[in-house]
């Protein structure tokens, strides 16, 4: 019984139990849709990319978009397209301008800087143990505790 | 004393950050149409469906473009402002039904009044689109030579247009 539903598990699934036909009919379209939509961000739910959302707006910019792939634009016409009535917010990945600066570079600064930090402190830290000094009779204490320590294990 | 003041600072900076951030409106962004050519546009009107309502049959004046729909409800929140504005005949309104259903339109301007001078309607969005529309209401000033020199994105307000809208109108309409 067990061999005949394991035999059952294998066999191949109806062939009707396919993905979600796309909404247009040219893969090749759909594909470079597809590619697209995730560089482009929803104006509605904006945590979400043109992908994603399911806003009414994002369906029109699929729609917009799709036409555009169909009459053969590249994909900078079609981002400039949408760039030049949305403005940059509509990258996901903004562009380095000079206003923008601060979003690439401060990271990296931040890093940079951290290290600094980092760096000074354990240098300052180092000098601190250095500077430490022990008395005879602390020495002398610290030998023999270790020695006691070596005789109980 | 001097251990806590860096922590402190750098938590002070963070405040200041976060502070300015509260203020922000993430929903506002800023057109990149403003200062630019209004996009031409030529679509029919709700009222008389054979007829015409064109870009450039309004230039020659200040005029507003005021995106709009019956299933809005920031458009019921800002509609007894415009029907104030066009009541005191100080600039133009032209509607722009986004993408809305002609019948329920029409009764939404019957029941709440009609503040526009003519209504076009944008059955598919798509000179939504063309203006950078991404949540009705938004109203844009536009000048005599047909360029964008504001956007007002969600309602507008009555401070909104005390402070920003009519006197920018005033202006542009001496010029």
């Amino acid at each position: 019984m067990i061999w005949l539903a394991l035999i059952a598990l294998l066999m191949p699934g109806p062939s009707w139990a396919g993905e979600a036909r796309p909404l247009g009919d040219d893969p090749a379209v759909e594909e470079r849709l597809k590619h697209l939509a995730v560089e482009l961000r929803c104006l509605v739910c904006q945590n979400q990319t043109l992908a994603d959302s399911n806003a009414p707006l994002a369906e029109d910019l699929r729609r917009e978009v799709r036409e555009m792939i169909v009459k053969n634009m590249s994909d900078k016409e079609i981002i400039d397209f949408l760039v030049s009535r949305y403005g940059d917010f509509v990258l996901y990945r903004p562009p380095l301008k000079s206003t923008t600066t601060l979003l690439w570079v401060g990271p990296f600064v931040l890093l940079v800087g951290g290290g600094i930090a980092l760096v000074v402190a354990l240098k300052r830290r180092g000098k601190k143990v250095a500077d430490a000094a022990i008395t005879e009779e602390e020495h002398r204490r610290v030998e023999q505790l270790l020695s006691e320590g070596v005789k109980r294990s | 004393m001097s251990r806590f003041f860096l922590p402190l600072a750098i938590f002070g900076i963070m405040v200041g950050f976060l502070a300015v951030g509260l203020t922000l409106n993430p929903r506002e962004i800023p057109s990149p149409l403003v200062g630019k050519e209004a996009p031409a546009f030529s679509l029919p009107q709700l009222h008389e469906q054979d007829k015409v309502l064109a870009r450039k049959d309004l230039a020659g004046q200040v005029w507003l473009l005021n995106f709009w729909a019956s299933w809005c409800s920031g458009c019921k929140t800002e509609h007894p402002v415009l029907m104030e504005l066009a009541k005191s005949g100080a600039v133009p309104i032209y509607g722009m039904d986004y993408k809305d259903q002609r019948d329920e339109a029409l009764a939404w301007l019957s029941r709440w009044g009609n503040p526009y001078q003519m209504v076009g309607v944008d059955l598919e969005g798509r000179v939504g689109i063309d203006y950078g529309v991404y949540g009705v209401p938004e109203t844009y000033v536009i000048d005599k030579q047909g360029v964008i020199r504001y956007k007002q994105i969600g309602p507008v307000t009555e401070e909104a247009l005390a402070k920003t809208i009519l006197p920018l109108v005033k202006e542009l309409q001496a010029k």
